[in-house]
Parts: structure tokens; C-alpha cells; sequence
């Protein structure tokens, strides 16, 4: 029983430390790439594989009860809704008429 | 035993890690304020606060899980929900009527 309870808290901690790095990651490109369609596709990494793995780390610490199911739950509906949501704001960005950037134009 | 109690490394409680991670998650997002305040376009905005908002229902369920109080997911599927909502609703408004901020 104990045996389980410790490769969990492994599982937990691997789990939460790649949530924390894909997020990281995503800090660093949202900060550093040339526009906003760039920031677009690394915002939504952040969105999916970020709060994904970070959340799963969540789910296996809430156990097999309602509030694990919750958190699989909302998951689920990150995974889904927060790349249509970058996606609309690419589609804003290039109505409004914003060119996207291309190699040697200035950083924005 | 919860595994909220599990030891995995020199005192530090699965628990106490939660706790941690949630702290780094909140320094990673004063890092993201940069971009939704410089950011040259209103579209550049609206991506950072939607990272921003992304990365506080994360917190949300990590403080959830290490304190024991399962109704903060309640909170956190609700802000999901009103983060999703935003980002559409700012996106659709700036192409159809040029904008509300």
C-alpha cells in the first residue's frame, strides 16, 4: 500500500515539474518571439501541454473521487478551448490587418 | 494516508511541492505581465491575459489539492469558462466593430 502511495507521489512530481518547464518555455517565447502570431503558437503550448501535464499531476494527487474527476474535467476543456481561443486571436490580428513578421524585418 | 502526506524528500510533503509549484507558476506569470502591457498590438494583450488566465486556474487547482479544499476546482472551472469567453468575445468584437477597450 505504502509502495503505491510513494510511485504515486513520483508519478505526482514528475507530472507537475513538466507542467512547470512547458510553462516556463512558453514565458520565455510569449517575452521573446517577433509577433503576435509566433506568441500565438507558444502562448497555446503553454495552454495544452503546460496546464495539461500540471493539471494531471492534480488529478493523480485529488485521487479517484469528485474532485479527481473535476480536474480531469477542466483538462479536458483547457485542451480543448484554449487553442480554438488563440486561434480566434490569430484570426483577429490578421482582419485587423497585421502582417506577419518575416526574417529581417524589425522585432515587434 | 493521504498522498498529500507522502515524504519525498528531506521533509517536504507532496503537499509542500504543490505548494511550491504554485509559487513558481505565480512568478512565471508576473513574467507574463510584461507582454500584456508592452505589448505593441491589442491582439498581443488579449494572448498574454489569456496565458495569465490559463496559468491561475492551474494555481487554483494546485492550492485545491495541497490544502484539501476541493471546492477552489469549482472556482477554477468557472474562471475557465469566463477566460475562454474573454478571449473570444475581445477577438470577435475588435474584427466587427473595431474594438471595445
Amino acid at each position: 500500500m505504502t509502495d503505491l502511495l510513494v510511485v504515486r507521489a513520483a508519478l505526482i512530481v514528475l507530472f507537475v515539474l513538466a507542467g512547470l518547464f512547458f510553462t516556463f518555455v512558453s514565458m520565455t517565447g510569449v517575452i521573446r518571439l517577433p509577433d503576435v502570431y509566433s506568441r500565438a503558437h507558444t502562448a497555446s503550448q503553454a495552454d495544452t501541454l503546460g496546464a495539461g501535464f500540471a493539471l494531471a499531476g492534480v488529478a493523480l494527487t485529488l485521487g479517484w473521487q469528485g474532485a479527481g474527476f473535476k480536474t480531469v474535467i477542466l483538462l479536458f476543456f483547457l485542451f480543448v478551448t484554449n487553442p480554438t481561443a488563440a486561434h480566434a486571436i490569430a484570426r483577429a490580428a490578421l482582419e485587423e490587418g497585421i502582417v506577419p513578421w518575416t526574417e529581417g524585418d524589425e522585432r515587434r | 494516508m493521504s498522498v498529500v502526506d507522502v515524504t519525498i524528500a528531506a521533509g517536504v510533503t507532496v503537499g509542500d511541492f504543490l505548494l511550491g509549484s504554485a509559487a513558481v507558476l505565480v512568478l512565471i506569470a508576473i513574467g507574463m505581465f510584461y507582454r500584456a502591457i508592452r505589448g505593441p498590438t491589442m491582439q498581443d494583450r488579449v494572448l498574454a491575459v489569456n496565458v495569465l488566465g490559463t496559468n491561475t486556474v492551474v494555481i487554483l487547482a494546485m492550492l485545491g489539492a495541497a490544502l484539501e479544499e476541493p471546492t477552489f476546482l469549482d472556482i477554477a472551472l468557472v474562471y475557465a469558462l469566463l477566460n475562454f469567453l474573454m478571449a473570444i468575445a475581445i477577438s470577435k468584437f475588435t474584427v466587427e466593430r473595431g474594438g471595445v477597450l
